[in-house]
């Protein structure tokens, strides 16, 4: 941001009295909001560039003719600034008259309402009646599309929409068409707005322009209340607010982390949440009797559960989401060792297991969320980054754009919207890798590089020969000094790496004698299958996945919903709560432990997935499974996992082995927003154009418009 | 983004034309050169269609919303269809003190139209406003496409105004 400079000289300047230290350079407003003295604003925002259009952040500054924008006044030694003197008060009411001149009176029918940056000032800074008698002027509204509402006579031209497309998301589709009075932020052309982070202009917008089109009319700022969450989709851990209404979320925007999602959410975080109220949800348990699902009680389909995995014993198999929590995972692996497997599995779209003892303990970023916009040279191999992790992509653009040399390796060409010194495309990935030898343009630029880093994909971690394009990684990174680092599935895979949900090791990493991974859990079921949040034909690499339930003795569900081969083949149906309905853990690709509560009303007589899985530890008597609550789960977890150190080391020391017979699936790429049974069910984020890329709605989704 | 191809809707003696401006400006700093390019495509056009602005964008490799935006802001830009012959009365204060407003009416009269409409043999288009064109020492006067008439009559206009094909 415009300011930081890096140096530590430190000055002094007074403002309304009180003496503050700031650096040479800074803007008045980062120093003001830094000591926590309010002023007035609408077109700055610390994550955008200055524009300084609004006016509204005028204050009076000593020795200065007229008021200055305090978003665009660089501070200088021994400044003496007022923000409330009569001067700076004048100005600042001065500003809103004007913008309100046009805007319209129609607060009780805007959802900004109750939360509207110029109803708020308008409260401190405008006057009761107006002076003007002419009509306002209207201006037609804008289709951006199936996730942000517009009423363009709202707007109050802050531009910072317009900023958002520029900077943030590297692609400007708004734009100020015409001028004065005339002057409209539009598309020009009718469009929609198509890109991963589009929901934070609803964020951005300080008026009711652009609003939030799923959640339009539904619900008052001041009735919903706010809980905390993490993002259930990937491995940043974006941090969210979910708003919720009788026991119902509402809405998600992002709550401020800068070391994960700044003030960002993706849309997929954002709008994902429509999935939970799916026509599809399980509202009871179910147990098949004469060929047929069943409702019944709890108690009797936990008792049937606990026969089922009596019955399959050693020969029981677990798959697991990867985007269960830390605790639903520990407990599935705990229960499952007790009865003498080992496997469990949350890998579900690996191909290649050969090396999978060259594994990290856990697949990390190799450095911090907020570190990557600080390399300055990087390959990603295998990834189509911005629908993988949009928030990481985020970052990379953040890099690129200050002069990070950004290659990507991948089997076709994806579209970045940032500076990339290269794009290799190359049918062959592992050809592709052995390609970058001494004297190549990549090598080069990750040995100058001071911080460079060799990331691997989800597409490279689903390659049906990952170990030699691993290997060809692991090697390129040793022999340049990059940082070699993993974009792991899901929101929880290094979690559910750490405590164990894997065949080959315990928590902590602990080597055991390997137990079947997800491959062969599919291609040779055994005789009682566990699916943990899964939808076994879109979750799992192995493409017969479906037909595994059918050949497994017998199959439990611990799923929020029910459709397809689970419908079909699922023998004991135990419906559990979606990420805002249970508390649990995630921890992000950079190792943050993150916990949440609960949000929402469970939908139905579903319960959280830990529950379930902690009375199938009670009635199976497992030792030790007496937790009374998700934390005292999640402090078993963590001390069984100890403290591994990250790191991706291991990989160079693969020996993979001969290569395996063609496999098949050429297909490594899952569209955005098919990542999860969740998100498939978001009926606005499939109407997007990337939903309908991705196949739009499955046919048993919920309600389009929710 | 619109896409190379469409940049074949631009003349060559269009994109040579645009290719002249960028080239005077730094690389990465394409976008100063849309005003000028913009010109030129109307020049030869006569108006700017969303096509065109696309094609301009996709030649200097612009997002087109960047281009349309000028096109917007700019009222030498026409963006619907307008009258062979452009005319540009100005009435700003020296003009207005040296009798444009008696000349805008007279215009209006000769023409049978108001500001903002084409006559309807589409012969002539009569701007809609015009402001200082920086020529207030021969006031009043206007401006025929890319001509300024000073020292404005009611005669001399007849006579330039029934002098355009
Ligand atoms: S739509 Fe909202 S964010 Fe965009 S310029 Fe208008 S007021 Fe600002
Ligand atoms: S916030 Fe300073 S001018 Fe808008
Ligand atoms: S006022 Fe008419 S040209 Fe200047």
């Amino acid at each position: 941001m415009a300011g930081n400079g890096m140096t530590d000289e430190q000055i002094e300047i007074e403002v309304n009295g009180q003496t503050l230290t700031a650096r040479p350079g800074q803007m008045l407003i980062e120093v003001t909001d830094a000591a926590g003295i309010y002023i007035p604003r609408f077109c700055y925002h610390e994550n955008l560039s200055i524009a300084a259009n609004c006016r509204m952040c005028l204050v009076e500054v000593e020795n200065v003719a007229k008021p200055l924008p305090a978003c665009a006044t660089p501070v200088t030694p021994g400044m003496k600034v007022s923000t409330k003197s009569d001067r700076a008060i004048d100005a600042q009411k001065a500003t809103m008259e004007f913008l309100l001149i046009n805007h319209p009176l129609d607060c009780p029918i805007c959802d900004q309402g109750g939360e509207c940056e110029l109803q708020d000032l308008a409260m401190g800074f405008g006057r009761g009646v107006s002076r003007y008698t002419e009509g306002k002027r209207a201006v037609p509204d804008q289709d951006l599309g199936p996730l942000v509402s517009t009423d363009m006579t709202r707007c109050i031209h802050c531009t910072r929409c317009v900023r958002f497309g520029q900077e943030v998301a590297g692609i400007q589709e708004l734009g100020a068409i015409g001028r004065g009075e005339k002057m409209e932020i539009s598309t020009y052309i009718q469009q929609s707005v198509d890109h991963e982070l589009s929901g934070n202009i609803i964020d951005l917008c300080p008026v009711g322009a652009l609003n939030n089109k799923p959640y339009r009319f539904s619900a008052r700022a001041w009735e919903m209340t706010q809980h905390d969450a993490i993002g259930p989709h990937d491995c940043v851990g974006a941090n969210l607010h979910l708003h919720v209404l009788d026991g119902r979320v509402k809405r998600v925007v992002p709550k401020r982390n800068e070391a994960l999602n700044e003030t960002w959410a993706s849309d997929r975080d954002r709008f994902s949440y429509e999935g939970i109220y799916a026509d599809d949800r399980v509202t009871t348990p179910l147990v098949r009797r004469d060929g047929e699902l069943r409702p019944c009680d709890w108690d009797e389909a936990l008792a049937a559960a606990a026969d089922a995995l009596r019955a399959g014993g050693a020969d029981t198999g677990a798959l697991v989401s990867p985007n269960a929590t830390v605790e639903e995972g520990f407990l599935l692996a705990q229960l499952l060792g007790h009865l003498g497997s080992a496997s469990i599995d949350h890998r579900l779209r690996r191909r290649d297991f050969r090396a999978q003892d060259a594994d990290p303990v856990f697949p990390w970023l190799g450095m911090t969320v907020a570190d990557v916009e600080n390399l300055d040279a990087l390959l990603v191999v295998g990834s189509h980054l911005r629908e993988e992790v949009p928030l990481l992509a985020h970052r990379v653009r953040k890099a690129a754009r200050q002069g990070a040399r950004v290659y990507f390796l991948n089997s076709e060409s994806y579209r970045y919207l940032f500076p990339v010194a290269g794009q290799r495309v190359a049918a062959d990935l592992v050809a592709g890798i052995d390609q970058v030898g001494a004297g190549d343009d990549v090598h080069r630029a990750l040995q100058q590089g001071d911080n460079a880093a060799v990331l691997l994909g989800q597409i490279a971690m689903r390659h049906p020969r990952f170990a030699e394009l691993r290997q060809g990684a692991a090697q390129l990174a040793a022999n340049t000094g990059a940082r070699l680092g993993y974009i792991p599935e899901g929101a929880n895979a290094a979690g559910l790496s750490l405590i164990g949900a894997l065949p080959h090791r315990g928590p902590g990493g602990q080597p055991r004698p390997a137990g079947r991974h997800a491959g062969e859990l599919l291609n040779q079921p055994p005789s009682t299958l566990v699916l943990l949040g899964i939808e076994p034909e879109h979750d799992c690499a192995v493409a017969t996945a479906a037909s595994a339930l059918e050949q497994a003795g017998r199959v439990i569900a611990i799923t929020p919903f029910l459709a397809g081969s689970m419908a079909a083949h699922a023998d004991i149906v135990l419906p559990v709560g979606s990420f805002a309905e249970t508390a649990g853990t995630f921890v992000n690709a950079a190792g943050d432990w993150q916990s949440f509560a609960a949000a929402a009303v469970a939908v139905g007589d579903s319960r959280p997935g830990w529950k379930v899985l902690r009375v199938l530890g009670n009635l199976l008597q497992l030792p030790g499974c007496s937790y009374a609550t998700a934390a005292e789960v999640l402090d078993a977890a963590r001390a069984a996992a100890g403290t591994p150190q990250p790191d991706n080391a291991l990989a160079a020391s693969a020996k993979p082995g001969p290569p395996p017979a063609a496999a098949g699936d050429d297909n490594l790429h899952v569209p955005i927003y098919r990542a999860d049974a969740l998100v498939r069910r978001a009926g606005s984020l499939q109407q997007t154009s990337d939903g309908l890329a991705g196949g739009g709605a499955p046919a048993n989704a919920g309600d389009e418009a929710a | 983004m619109a896409g190379a191809a469409n940049s074949t809707a631009l003349s060559a003696h269009v994109r040579a034309e645009i290719d002249t401006w960028k080239q005077k400006f730094p690389a990465e700093r394409q976008r100063s050169a849309v005003i000028a390019a913009l010109h030129a495509v109307q020049h030869e056009q006569g108006y700017l269609t969303p096509e065109l602005m696309e094609a301009v964008a996709a030649y200097l490799e612009l997002p087109p919303i960047q281009v349309f935006e000028v096109g917007a802001f700019y009222s030498m830009f026409e963006t619907t269809p307008i009258g062979r012959h452009s005319v540009s009365v100005c009435t700003n204060i020296s003009c207005m003190l040296c009798g444009g407003d008696e000349i805008l009416e007279h215009v209006k009269g000769k023409l049978g139209i108001e500001p903002g409409q084409t006559t309807p043999d589409g012969r002539v288009f009569l701007k809609a406003e015009y402001e200082c064109l920086a020529a207030c020492t021969g006031g009043p006067m206007m401006m025929v496409d890319h001509k300024y008439y000073e020292n404005l009559t009611p005669d001399t206009v007849d006579e330039i105004l029934d002098g355009l094909d």
